[in-house]
């Protein structure tokens, strides 16, 4: 075994010091190979143990703690991310609504304007019917007035002229004579009274 | 206690002897600080894995702060491919770390001062991380003593001195450690025993330099630990990653 060479060559070593020194009590205690045994026997078994304890026991639960840790940090820091995306999200919708709703009061608006505007335009325009109706139902009576006058003003005409020629002459005079002279007249004077 | 500054890292018999045939197993001081090292180590760590909680207390945070600094020294160093030798460099760094520490208490004992600790842990590593290389590239890992881009005359003159200095891994890496280690503490030995001969008239300026001693012991204690297991990590890239 080559450790147990290398002590046996440790141990023919130090018998050699020693015997150069030759137990001199003012050398260095380090050389004295009196104890070197003892100390290599309880340094390989204290940290024998030692590595066997903090490879066993200790050290994975250290291990495992960080890697525990930095995935928890990871973790949440994830879900912040999440949850900062998600109120992201929300203010956008929320602005979309708002949008939304904009346009759409608009519209109503915009409606509403419509709507009122052709009301106002309907009865105008109702109205506007009824009076050009009324203003042709109106002119029709006038010009139908205007059509019949000449022919009452005629008559009134021949009966007054006949009631005047009764009363100066004093006979009665031929309607028809008289009637064709007013007709005679009107239609000379024609142009004169009637704007026809 | 003796004025010797030597005299701290003695190892002495606590408890009943023990042997084992011929050889002495007994519980020492060192054995003790050992065991303490180890169980301060343990305590921690155990407190700081225990709860699944998302923000962490601070022992917690220690551990879990702890864990990132190695495994990151580890993946900077040997990349992803050193990953299942995490287990291992974590306990060899605290170990050491808590052995440096815990020498920093005044009448305690440093356990990585004495060379045989610090040169059977450089030597597991060596032989540790030249198996692996074997195991990872069969004999392609001699290639590791073959730089690429040296003119074929300075070839065996290159290989010579790569071998040289692989073999060296082990001392260089167990020296640094121990010499660091003794070598402080026996400077503030030094000083300690200034501040006594001294007396309260000169020995104010001994003291000064005890506690800056003692600050940067301190970080030395840190920094070996750290050197340790960073070297660890760069022979262990030699042994994973054949980049020669």
């Amino acid at each position: 075994m080559l450790v147990k060479k290398t002590l046996f060559s440790i141990f023919l070593y130090c018998t050699l010091i020693k015997t150069a020194l030759s137990a001199e009590s003012g050398g260095m205690p380090q050389l004295d190979p009196e104890f070197w045994f003892s100390q290599i026997f309880w340094l390989i078994f204290t940290f024998g143990l030692l590595f066997f304890i903090l490879s066993k026991f200790i050290l994975p639960n250290i291990s495992s703690n960080l890697e525990n840790r930095k995935s928890q940090i990871l973790e949440n820091i994830e879900k912040a991310e999440e949850q900062r995306q998600e109120s992201e999200n929300k203010i956008k919708e929320f602005d979309k609504i708002i949008y939304e709703s904009k346009v759409q009061a608009k519209n109503i608006l915009n409606e509403a304007k419509k709507k009122i505007s052709e009301d106002i335009n309907n009865k105008k325009k109702l109205l506007e019917d009824k009076i050009n109706s009324e203003i042709k139902s109106v002119e029709n009576e006038i010009n139908e007035l205007r059509k019949r006058s000449p022919e009452t003003i005629n008559q009134i005409a021949i009966s007054t002229s006949s009631d005047l020629l009764k009363q100066l002459i004093g006979a009665d005079v031929n309607q028809s004579n008289i009637s064709a002279i007013v007709e005679d007249l009107s239609k000379k004077e024609k142009g004169k009274y009637y704007g026809v | 206690m003796a004025a010797n500054p030597m005299y701290q890292f003695n190892v002495y018999r606590i408890g009943p002897e023990i042997k084992l045939g011929e050889i002495d197993l007994s519980f020492t001081n060192a054995s003790l600080f050992m065991v303490l090292s180890a169980l301060t180590v343990l305590i921690i760590f155990k407190l700081g894995s225990k709860k699944n909680i998302i923000i962490p207390n601070k022992i917690q945070l220690l551990a879990e702060l702890s864990y990132s600094f190695i495994s990151k020294m580890i993946s900077d160093t040997a990349g992803t491919k050193a990953k299942p030798y995490f287990s291992f460099i974590f306990s060899l760094f605290m170990f050491v770390l808590f052995c440096n520490m815990l020498g920093m208490i005044p009448y305690s004992f440093t356990v990585t001062s004495h060379i045989i600790v610090t040169f059977v842990l450089a030597a597991f590593i060596f032989i540790g991380v030249t198996i692996i290389g074997f195991l990872k590239h069969g004999l392609g890992y001699l290639k590791l003593f073959v730089p690429s881009g040296v003119p074929i005359v300075l070839l065996p003159l290159i290989v010579v001195i790569e071998i040289i200095s692989y073999l060296s891994r082990p001392i260089s890496l167990s020296v640094r450690l121990f010499a660091n280690m003794m070598a402080g503490h026996t400077m503030m030995k030094v000083f300690g025993g200034f501040v006594v001969s001294l007396g309260i008239v000169g020995g104010w300026l001994p003291l000064s330099f005890s506690v800056a001693l003692t600050g940067l012991e301190i970080l030395v204690a840190f920094l070996q630990a750290y050197v340790f297991a960073i070297l660890t990590c760069i022979y262990l890239n030699d042994a994973l990653n054949l980049h020669h």
